[in-house]
């Protein structure tokens, strides 16, 4: 076609990128830090509260976790937590509440294909790859931990 | 002659447009084609059991929808090419299992209503049938579920993500001359691939396929877009639609901004957060079974090309790291002068 041919892969890569809208990162940061801000605050008044509550300090983590699992399940359940997801970002991804909504969502969404090859099969679809590297990871910094120990 | 060029079709006879019917979601009814469509369903369940079966349902009331509208049941159809998005296409397989239909099951992605058009027009147009029914449907559950996350994580999409449209459209083509628009022309796509991998960014990946289709159409036939009062292409979105602009300048065949109407672009208003615009098969098949084509049949336009693109990638190729090849297939469709 007398040189009239379509742009190589390179040059199509940059017209792509120079016409396509960037995300506005600003407005992203400032949401997902006020957000993520919102929920961590809220963790540590669940925390003072089961501090009132009598609860010891090796506890308290514990207990604000359970809290927030709760709390992002639910809103997940009631269809809530992906508008917020939405307006956050990782402000509402990255907090535990983001996790239990990687759980709770693929739950609900493969629960038609039964209670088996669905919800149990796909429960962990999204949350699969923290927990395995994340119990990896900790395996690994115990056994470090371990050593200094014995060495030192 | 029944080709003109290298690859294209072009129908002697027939190929009529008989009826045609599309449906479409709450969503897409609150959108500025929303008045277009025959039908907004009641809920994106339809009571079935499963989005699956919903969209299916979907695609089985559009094709009954466009029977009735021809005065003809189901068991007249001489045979149903359909396709959508799920795999191994289980809405237009479980519809059809309904309808009782011969059946050609058709994928090209979103292209499937343009592929269904060529091929069918090419079957009526050579008397293997007396008449096809082309049709395609999506919808948003289904493809988010299959291609992207659940329905109820909470994440955010980039600026260049598109909205799987819940629709469904079809188009019944016929022998005799009923209606007075008939399909003219078919150009096959090529699969084309300029190495984009972002599955957020389709447009970006259907482009070229466009282009290249386009680019054959006009070689092939000796026209250009100033044969066409309009070129409707499938689903690019507001981003795609600007860089075909740019690759057919390249491509040295400009074409007249006016006469490009994007169906993903114009199905969503920018206040429905859809971003780049509508997808998905039903996306095409739903504006031009409905708006496009009520456009011609009051004489608002003579001629015009409809190009559906597809990308033809899936979960697993996305996974391994492949870029996403794309294809378009075009139809010429014309309103007959004495009609």
């Amino acid at each position: 076609m007398n040189g009239k041919q379509m742009p190589d892969a390179k040059a199509y890569s940059e017209m792509v990128d120079r016409l396509t809208p960037k995300t506005p990162k600003v407005k992203g940061f400032l949401r997902a830090f006020w957000v993520g801000g919102l929920i961590c605050a809220l963790g540590q008044a669940i925390g003072a509260l089961g501090g009132a509550l009598g609860l010891s300090y090796q506890q308290l983590p514990m207990f604000s976790a359970s809290v927030l699992v709760f709390l992002g399940t639910t809103l997940t359940g009631v269809g809530v937590y992906d508008k917020i997801g939405k307006y956050a970002g990782a402000g509402s991804i990255v907090p535990i509440t983001g996790f239990a909504n990687s759980v709770c969502a693929p739950a609900m969404e493969f629960r038609r294909e039964g209670l088996v090859l669905g919800v149990g099969a796909k429960l962990f679809s999204i949350a699969g790859p923290v927990l395995s590297y994340g119990i990896s990871a900790s395996v690994i910094y115990g056994l470090i931990f371990w050593l200094t120990e014995v060495i030192g | 002659m029944r080709r003109e060029g290298k690859r294209t079709f072009f129908y002697e006879e027939g190929a009529w447009i008989r009826s045609r019917a599309c449906m479409a979601g709450q969503k897409e009814s609150e959108g500025p084609l929303g008045n277009t469509f025959d039908q907004i369903l009641e809920d994106d369940l339809l009571g079935q059991k499963s989005w699956e079966f919903a969209e299916s349902e979907m695609l089985r009331r559009t094709v009954e929808l466009c029977a009735s509208k021809a005065d003809m049941s189901s068991g007249d159809i001489g045979a149903l090419l359909a396709g959508d998005l799920n795999a191994q296409i289980i809405s237009a397989g479980f519809a059809a299992r309904q309808l009782g239909v011969p059946f050609l099951g058709l994928y090209g992605a979103c292209s499937t209503m343009t592929e269904a058009l060529v091929v069918g027009a090419a079957l009526v147009s050579a008397g293997y049938l007396k008449n096809a029914m082309c049709a395609a449907s999506s919808h948003f559950c289904t493809a988010e579920r299959q291609f992207r996350a659940p329905l109820e994580m909470g994440g955010q999409r980039p600026p260049s993500a598109q909205w799987t449209a819940t629709a469904s459209g079809a188009v019944l083509l016929d022998e005799a001359k009923t209606g007075g628009m008939r399909v003219t022309h078919g150009t096959v796509g090529r699969v084309i691939d300029l190495k984009i991998k972002d599955a957020n960014h389709m447009g970006a990946a259907m482009a070229p396929a466009v282009a290249d289709t386009i680019c054959a159409h006009f070689e092939d036939t000796g026209r250009c877009d100033r044969d066409y009062d309009l070129i409707v292409t499938g689903d690019l979105g507001i981003i795609g639609r600007d860089l075909l602009m740019e690759l057919l300048v390249r491509r040295g065949v400009p074409m007249d901004d006016k006469r490009l109407m994007d169906c993903g672009a114009s199905l969503f208003s920018p206040e429905q957060d859809a971003h780049a615009g509508g997808s998905g098969c039903g996306c095409i098949a739903s504006v031009l079974a409905g708006h496009v084509l009520s456009r011609m049949e009051r004489g608002e336009l003579g001629r015009m090309l409809a190009i559906g693109s597809g990308a033809l990638l899936s979960l697993v190729s996305s996974q391994q790291g492949e870029s996403i090849p794309s294809i378009a297939y075009a139809a010429a469709i014309e309103r007959s002068q004495r009609a």
